[in-house]
């Protein structure tokens, strides 16, 4: 089958080209389209020997295909510091749960003695069984704190405990964040720097108001008794 | 055999008065389970030796219950749904949702938005028309070669996703607006490279298909149906443009900015299996041409709407149907709002379940191994047939 | 047989020519060392010779069902099984293994006798069919003056053992998929003798080993015009002979279920597996030995390599070429192959006769090239267009629209 057509160098090589208003298919020599099928098939043989891009196998689990760094797998919660209770980000405001498509994540706010919200999850569960990697909950998430984690490698031989990641299995350090995924990690902490220090610096300017306020009052109180004395009043 | 119409009726094929008795025909049930790869999906055929003499389709397999879902999901919880419909082409699912929740609540999408989602939806059709060249040939016997070529392309695009969108198949990408994130550094590059590539894989799949002569005589001249049939059964995509119909929506009407890229849509001339399996080809280059143009002009800004809502999203009462030209035909949203969170109605309109209901005038009077090509021909995927 | 060869006196038992016979030299020597009668001898020799081809051949099909994997799977851009041993070498191992262990199930209809039978009657055809093919000069195991007529006559009989298992089976699928098999197996058994008819006008023997000293040096058949015709039709139905791809409707795709195999479970299927193999390697050394040359070597200088590797190295190639088509078409449909058979392969096996006749009337040469090779080309073009009438020379037309 001999093609027709006038071709302009890729991607418009034989069928269809650029300027042409009609392709053509035209029978030619019986016999001759099966033996360039076999020539192709015999092309890809050869060269699957000596060329990496016409054999693609990557032998697991002795070789691992790279991943790109942006690959979201099934979700993992973020804490500063060294310490994954203290320092977790999380703070149970359940606006991924209600996001979440399939609905498995499961959050209980924990709560001290007298009913006071203590803003950190007593018990975060996600279902991985049920989560559908769509990362609908890291988008949502206002406080930093829940992100796609790229690991993928996690049978278990326990079909309901083994799937269902708790807080011990899911918090993770933020330096974790930043091996796996080196640009959002550090626009994360740079834009929470940022808040922190802008926090500081207001906390710091408002302590400094304050104490030039009360200067201010003592100086006040300071020169008024002499006026008040004569009034009876106590100073 | 084409000139032969009255073969070729609308009505069930109880009323088509077969001439022989029910038990003198062969009743046979192609499984649920396929060795073709089309999904789970049941074709009840009688035979009069090797002719069809009716054929019924049976699906349902994999009804997931999307539509009722979306019915008391958020809009924005639907959209990674919409990635499993079709789940050889996700991107155009996902872009055909958006058009019609935008509409609905009248979003505008930015110009880099625009561009993006232009180069996934045609990065998007090319993975569609390569994975349909591999199966076409594994219905026909031919070992898998085919498909392991084009599988091994396909592999290529799919990792251009996954550094995109983080998923190489189910991407979740597009948002009410605009898309989720903007494209990583060098990604551009790298889809330059790829399409520069891709004319020279399609050239040997061309040579590997094309002439062959087995491949001629197992697809010329069948599952051809004249041009009204195919309009009044509401047809759409490659199938319609393989028998000379000029409807592509990307030309009829535009969505996105299609409008300002310079392509033309391929017609062929019987609309038999082989013009089917041509059109895609020849499809495949005019996407490689509008991915040129949209990388050369992909303009900098921003990729989602500022005002863009994530969470709290309630549109305004009113309903709004949109459609993308998909790989496999129109895709369509039909989206009922009332003005909460959630769709009052949410409806598909699944290409490869319209283009399915055809198959048995397609398949009358052929053999049994015509009936498998015609329905690779089709290029089915249950997920959306289901929903 | 033993005796005969006897008498040539060869050189010493141990030159890579003898290798071959060195299990049934060894036998003989002892057992006439020990005074047994002749009849005995040579009964004995023949057995070890016997033994000896089965056993080549077997470890052969062992071999090949792993090479065929890794060579589809290389033609397919990956690695094939390489798991069980290194580079997968134990693959089939592995692979009797599993067909050994697995239950045997016969289904309640099925006449249990035939179904056991069948696979049985398929690989002995293959086996006796192995046995009258000159693998080198000193290695006939049986030499008939009727080697031929012997070989085509024994293979039939798996035609008949296919139908066999469908019909026992007990069940449509199987018996619509013997009934397939069987018409596809006898409208592709004609081509195959009649391509070999030019072969045995030039040579006037039927006896194999005969047909393999004709063809000395570099006048292989195949290098004629009618021997290249007759070789490719040859070649084609000895595919559709063996039920491979592209014509393998027995295997795949008959409803879906594998034909006349369906009701197999076990070591019964992987008997057919072997009858299928063994009769692959068979016709394909016989249409080594018809038409490229047998064990002779090319060229004079390179009989230095003994002339049963030269056969072996030619099997190779053909059975290279097999996997290759395989890796590479599709199906063709029943209706289909029947077309290219009768209309196609058998008028062309019919052309070589009065081709060859007037090869040898005229004696070869550049004469004989000018007069043969139209008469055939002209038919091929002609056959190809008429049979071809869905393949007509149209032109496809795609217009663009903007």
């Amino acid at each position: 089958m001999r093609i027709s057509g006038k071709w302009r160098g890729h991607p418009a090589r034989r069928l269809g080209s650029g300027q042409d208003a009609r392709a053509t298919a035209r029978w030619s020599m019986p016999g001759l389209g099966l033996f360039k099928g076999l020539a192709v098939t015999a092309r890809n043989m050869i060269q699957s020997y000596y060329r990496k891009d016409r054999m693609t196998t990557v032998q697991y689990p002795e070789e691992r295909a790279p991943i790109s760094p942006n690959f979201r797998n099934f979700p993992f919660l973020c804490y500063d510091g060294d310490d994954p209770v203290a320092g977790l980000r999380c703070t149970a405001c359940s606006i991924c749960e209600k996001e979440c498509p399939p609905q498995c994540i499961y959050i209980v706010l924990d709560r001290d003695e007298n009913g006071k919200s203590l803003k950190r999850p007593k018990v975060f569960d996600i279902d991985i069984s049920v989560c559908m990697n769509c990362g609908i909950c890291a988008e949502v998430c206002p406080f930093d704190s829940i992100y796609m984690d790229g690991q993928y490698e996690m049978s278990t031989t326990d079909r309901f405990g083994g799937l269902l990641l708790g807080l011990d299995r899911l918090a993770k350090s933020a330096d974790y964040h930043m091996q796996l995924r080196p640009l959002e990690a550090s626009e994360v902490a740079a834009r929470r720097k940022a808040e922190e220090d802008k926090k500081r610096a207001a906390q710091a300017a408002k302590e400094a108001k304050a104490k030039a306020d009360k200067q201010a009052k003592e100086k006040a109180a300071a020169e008024a008794p002499a006026a008040t004395i004569g009034k009876g009043e106590p100073a | 055999m084409i000139s032969d119409l009255s073969r070729f009726s609308l009505s069930s094929s109880s009323s088509a008065a077969p001439v022989l008795d029910d038990d003198q025909l062969l009743h046979v049930s192609l499984g649920p389970q396929h060795p073709s790869t089309h999904g789970v999906f049941r074709v009840n055929v009688a035979l009069d030796g090797e002719t069809v003499v009716s054929l019924k389709p049976v699906f349902g397999y994999l009804h997931r219950n999307h539509e009722k879902i979306a019915e008391n999901a958020t809009y924005l919880s639907s959209m990674p749904y919409t990635d499993r419909l079709d789940y050889i082409c996700p991107l155009s699912n996902n872009w055909a949702y958006a058009n019609a929740v935008e509409k609905l609540a009248g979003i505008e999408v930015p110009e880099r938005a625009q561009y993006m989602r232009v180069i996934l939806a045609e990065l998007t059709r090319l993975i569609n028309h390569t994975a349909f060249a591999g199966f076409i040939l594994g219905d026909m016997g031919a070992w898998g070669s085919a498909l392991m070529y084009a599988f091994r392309e396909r592999e290529l695009i799919l990792d251009l996703f996954e550094d995109l969108t983080g998923a190489r198949m189910m991407a979740n990408f597009m948002r009410f607006g605009g898309c989720r994130n903007d494209l990583p550094a060098g990604w551009a590059n790298k889809v330059s490279e790829l399409v520069n590539g891709y004319g020279a894989f399609l050239d040997e799949m061309e040579d590997l298909l094309i002439g062959n002569e087995i491949l001629l005589a197992r697809t010329r001249d069948i599952g051809a149906l004249p041009k009204d049939v195919l309009i009044n059964g509401g047809i759409t995509g490659p199938m319609l443009r393989a028998a000379g119909v000029n409807y592509d929506i990307r030309k009829v009407e535009p969505y996105g900015i299609y409008q300002r890229f310079d392509f033309r849509i391929p017609l062929g001339g019987t609309g038999d299996c082989y013009d089917r399996i041509m059109i895609r080809f020849l499809e495949m280059r005019e996407s490689l041409k509008i991915l040129r143009q949209a990388l050369d002009q992909l303009p900098e800004g921003p990729f989602v709407h500022p005002k863009a809502k994530i969470r709290n999203f309630k549109p305004p009462v009113g309903e709004a149907y949109a459609r993308v030209e998909g790989p496999k035909g129109e895709l369509g949203f039909h989206l009922l709002s009332d003005g909460s969170a959630n769709p009052y109605r949410y409806r598909v309109r699944p290409p490869s379940f319209i283009n399915l209901t055809l198959l048995e005038d397609m398949c009358l009077g052929l053999d049994l191994a015509d009936v498998v090509v015609i329905l690779g021909s089709i290029d089915i995927v249950l997920g959306e047939v289901d929903r | 047989m033993s005796l005969l060869d006897m008498a040539y006196g060869g050189p010493s038992l141990w030159a890579p020519e003898w290798l071959p016979r060195l299990p049934q030299r060894v036998v003989e020597m002892l057992l006439q060392h020990y005074d047994t009668p002749e009849w005995l001898v040579s009964l004995a020799g023949f057995a070890v010779a016997a033994a000896t081809v089965v056993a080549v051949f077997l470890s052969a099909f062992a071999l090949l069902s792993l090479i065929e994997r890794k060579t589809l799977a290389r033609i397919q851009n990956r690695l094939g099984p390489n798991r069980a041993g290194w580079f997968g070498i134990l693959q089939p191992v592995a692979d009797g293994i599993k067909m050994l262990t697995k239950e045997d199930i016969v289904p309640a209809k099925a006449e249990w006798f035939l179904h056991l039978a069948a696979p049985v009657l398929i690989v002995v055809p293959a086996m006796l069919a192995l046995g009258v093919i000159p693998y080198g000069r000193e290695w006939v195991p049986v030499r008939l003056e009727l080697g031929l007529l012997f070989f085509f006559a024994v293979g039939t009989l798996t035609e008949m053992a296919v139908f066999m298992a469908g019909w026992a089976s007990g069940s449509k699928f199987p018996m619509l998929g013997a009934m397939r098999a069987i018409s596809q197996m006898v409208s592709y058994e004609l081509p195959l003798i009649l391509s070999a008819l030019g072969v045995i006008m030039v040579t006037g023997s039927l006896s194999l080993p005969d047909i393999v000293a004709k063809q000395e040096g570099l006048h292989w058949n195949v290098l004629t015009p009618w021997g290249l015709s007759a070789a490719l039709v040859f070649f084609i139905a000895s595919i559709a002979e063996a039920n491979r791809c592209p014509f393998d409707l027995p295997e795949g795709e008959s409803e879906i279920v594998a034909g006349h195999m369906t009701e197999y479970s076990g070591f019964k299927y992987a008997l057919f597996f072997m009858g299928e193999y063994l009769g692959l390697f068979a016709i394909s050394g016989l249409f080594i030995t018809l038409f490229l040359g047998g064990w002779q070597a090319p060229l004079p200088g390179l009989t230095v390599i003994p002339t049963w590797l030269w056969f072996f190295a030619k099997l190779v190639v053909v059975i290279f070429s097999h996997l290759w088509i395989r890796g590479t078409f599709p199906r063709v449909r029943i209706d289909q192959l029947m077309r290219f058979a009768w209309l196609c392969l058998i008028p062309m096996a019919l052309l070589t006769i009065p081709a060859a006749g007037i090869w040898v009337l005229i004696g070869g040469g550049l004469l004989g090239w000018l007069v043969t090779v139209p008469l055939l080309l002209i038919p091929w073009v002609v056959l190809t267009t008429i049979h071809n009438r869905r393949l007509a020379p149209q032109t496809r037309t795609y217009t663009f629209a903007d």
